[in-house]
């Protein structure tokens, strides 16, 4: 399976599942998504449990949460990441502390699926990478997979989990691990081991990275579409990269992070998003605060520019593996 | 260059208008621009009408209560005695409530308050006119809806005094109730929120075929959020169960509802560019409301869709505690508020009836007085904000998420708590 089939698979799997399950967003009825990660399911599983939503993501969440208050568990499609900002005050004031403010009486068990990250030509409404804006809130949890399997594993595992989850599909990935080499075509998932995905249920736990590449010389922390360009600057600079693929990042695995960078000395951070308060920062403060007699170098981070991500310089605005593979040699020189 | 000059020229007639109301501190309170019908002269449509028909509803005011007290017209619930005594002492207590629960706000007890006064009518009658059963999502002035109900008023202080049995645990500012079990949404300090959530919940229910229905309720002001939009969109789209109550009180703390978009026409109107039905009520006629609420509610369980209704009501007293209304309206403006006091036209009416007597009404004060004194001395047995028996710090950490993830964890032991 590619990304999206792996996508429609966890869905079909929770509908199927749990009567509770209910599927709604902009075009994800009828048509399947503008991604097509919803196809089919509507004919499936019936109009009332999959369907279209009006243009209002403020309402859409807005609705997930009142249908979680009332037993069901709602999982909703937000069609780009950078058109969740309406529904930031039901995702961060209302969902996020539905279970807090009741003392455990209601709770959020929503999905929030969203497209998100650059690569496509989408200038600055179609490419954002929003996460730091969530991890930042107590209550959410924020997941983001790099590939077909755990895109399933993960979705199930957020579906029925009963706190609110920010669940960020790289859109780049939906078919190919693409590794930021742009100029290069794309090979297609169905000739990477993680593209064998089961049919039937399984979670991937929230809250457990992966270490994809192990290594020793230093830790690369990554996840979504960065996870396959730390990767290629791994194999292209020949530095022996422990790559690690986050996965989650509220809940985060940290414990994994500190035995890596405690193993290697030398860390560098990686994510598409702005870099100011971007998730980097935080990771970066992490390592420092656990593993700071373990470092041998200063943690580096590579991001996005602190700009809007721009139409015709994408290529310019991402860290591909270029920028990657220079930060690893700096660090490997200091 | 001419023709610069000519647009120089062009008149301008355009001016930035800016709502003022009608008077100020110190001015004479004027409210002769407020229309009050005579009761009984709104017809009562039958629950199925075709929207299309009635859409005159939303800028009528729907009365039953005459002057004399008399319930007159096709809106007249018909209510027993039982009921309407229910609902009287319903208003009573929770005004004898509040003024209670000001009282120990100013002797520091709590950190924060505020009344319903005025505006008993407008929780309290719909609270008797849906099912038990039925959801509530209200805003932090229909207290009401949890005293109809029979919720406990200890329970109710233990949380406006963040103390040792406080169900929220310390975690909600006072009056930010919740309960499950009454059918009373968690109050969110976001305004607006409850009301698109509250379709959320119907649309559920409709879904599993559910007799239960919902109801919000929103503030003149707060119509101007985007959830009151997403609201009245997603309930007419999917045709939610839903009761879509808009209390206007006039004042949204100091601003007046002209700035709300009040000038241009009423808020019930809101409602037929969704192509809701909407009526517009007298919020201080306990059975206007009780009425316009069945009438919704039979709607929402025939599977005829959402019903928008506008109370029109006066808030007697200031936003909050924290708030002094004599710094942006007369004094004494309340007192030439037309609608009059809810409580004190059911009683006309109850009396007028031969159902009641100045001395039961009195006899009744001083009884409901006494159980909230004792409900109050209960509670602050269990501990107030500042001193007595407090719920454990370390409790602050829990049910942020289902399991403490590690972090949190980690930071509780940090904290020392």
């Amino acid at each position: 399976m590619n990304m999206i089939e792996a996508l429609n698979s966890a869905m079909d799997v929770a509908l199927t599942r749990d009567p509770a399950v209910t599927i709604f967003g902009q075009d994800v009825g009828y048509f399947g998504g503008v991604f097509r990660a919803t196809d089919g399911l509507q004919r499936k599983h019936g109009l009332t449990r999959v369907f279209d939503a009006p243009i209002s993501e403020g309402g859409i969440v807005a609705v997930a949460v009142g249908m979680g208050a009332y037993g069901k568990r709602p999982v909703v499609e937000i069609q780009f990441a950078d058109y969740i900002y309406p529904a930031t005050d039901q995702l961060i004031s209302e969902a996020a502390r539905m279970r807090y403010r009741t003392g455990g009486e209601w709770w959020s068990p929503i999905t929030v699926r969203s497209p998100y990250g650059g690569g496509i030509y989408g200038g600055q409404t179609h490419s954002q990478s929003p996460e730091g804006i969530f991890t930042h809130v107590a209550g959410l949890k924020t997941v983001i997979p790099s590939n077909p399997y755990d895109a399933k594993g993960l979705l199930i595992a957020a579906i029925e989990d009963d706190d609110p989850v920010l669940f960020f599909e790289p859109k780049r990935l939906y078919n190919g691990p693409f590794d930021g080499h742009h100029d290069k075509p794309v090979e297609p998932w169905s000739k990477h081991p993680a593209s064998e995905v089961p049919d039937g249920h399984y979670v991937v736990p929230l809250g457990k990275a992966n270490v994809v590449r192990a290594g020793g010389a230093v830790t690369v922390l990554a996840y979504g579409t960065m996870v396959h360009v730390a990767l290629a600057a791994a194999q292209e600079t020949g530095i022996d990269a422990e790559v690690i693929d986050l996965r989650t990042l509220v809940p985060l695995d940290l414990e994994t992070i500190t035995q890596s960078v405690s193993k290697t000395g030398r860390c560098v951070v990686v994510h598409e998003a702005t870099r100011t308060c971007g998730f980097g920062a935080e990771l970066a403060a992490l390592v420092q605060e656990h593993c700071f007699f373990d470092l041998e170098a200063p943690i580096e981070r590579v991001t996005g520019w602190d700009t809007p991500y721009p139409h015709a310089f994408e290529w310019e605005y991402f860290p591909g593996p270029k920028r990657v593979g220079d930060a690893l040699r700096r660090t490997m020189e200091a | 260059m001419s023709g610069r000059k000519d647009i120089l020229m062009l008149k301008n007639s355009a001016r930035l208008h800016v709502p003022e109301p009608g008077c100020r501190p110190g001015e004479t309170p004027d409210m002769s621009h407020i229309k009050v019908p005579p009761a009984g002269e709104v017809r009562r449509p039958a629950e199925d009408t075709d929207p299309a028909e009635i859409r005159d509803l939303a800028w009528a005011l729907i009365r039953v209560l005459d002057d004399a007290g008399d319930p007159v017209g096709d809106w007249n619930p018909g209510l027993s005695a039982d009921m309407l005594e229910k609902g009287l002492r319903a208003m009573m207590l929770t005004r004898a409530y509040d003024a209670r629960m000001v009282r120990v706000q100013r002797q520091g007890k709590s950190s924060f308050y505020m009344k319903s006064t005025g505006e008993e009518a407008v929780a309290v009658a719909a609270a008797l006119a849906l099912e038990y059963g039925d959801m509530c999502f209200p805003t932090y002035r229909q207290q009401g809806l949890l005293v109809a109900r029979d919720w406990p008023l200890v329970d109710m202080m233990n949380q406006v005094y963040s103390n040792s049995r406080d169900r929220l645990k310390g975690r909600q500012m006072p009056v930010f109730y919740s309960s499950r079990e009454a059918g009373f949404f968690s109050i969110s300090g976001n305004l607006g929120t409850q009301y698109s959530q509250a379709v959320g919940w119907a649309m559920a229910s409709a879904s599993e075929s559910d007799s239960r229905i919902a109801a919000a309720w929103i503030g003149e002001g707060a119509t101007a959020e985007g959830d009151f939009h997403y609201a009245l969109t997603f309930a007419s789209v999917y045709q939610a169960p839903v009761i879509l109550n808009i209390v206007n009180n006039q004042w949204a703390i100091s601003s007046f509802s002209g700035i709300a978009g009040g000038e241009r026409t009423t808020f019930a109107s809101r409602g037929l560019g969704y192509g809701i039905p909407s009526l517009r009520v007298d919020g201080n006629d306990f059975l206007a409301v009780y009425a316009v609420t069945r009438w919704a509610a039979t709607r929402a369980r025939s599977g005829l869709g959402p019903t928008v209704i506008e109370l029109f009501t006066y808030r007697a007293e200031g936003h909050s505690t924290s708030d002094d209304p004599s710094k942006y309206r007369p004094g004494s403006e309340a007192a030439v508020w037309p609608l009059g006091d809810p409580i004190e036209r059911l009683k006309a009416h109850m009396i007028g009836a031969g159902l009641w007597s100045e001395d039961r009404h009195g006899q009744l004060e001083k009884e409901l007085e006494e159980e909230v004194r004792r409900a109050g001395k209960e509670s602050e047995s269990y501990g107030t904000l500042k001193e007595g028996a407090r719920i454990p710090a370390s409790t602050m950490f829990e049910d942020v998420y289902k399991e403490m993830p590690p972090h949190l964890v980690e930071q509780r032991k940090q904290a020392g708590v």
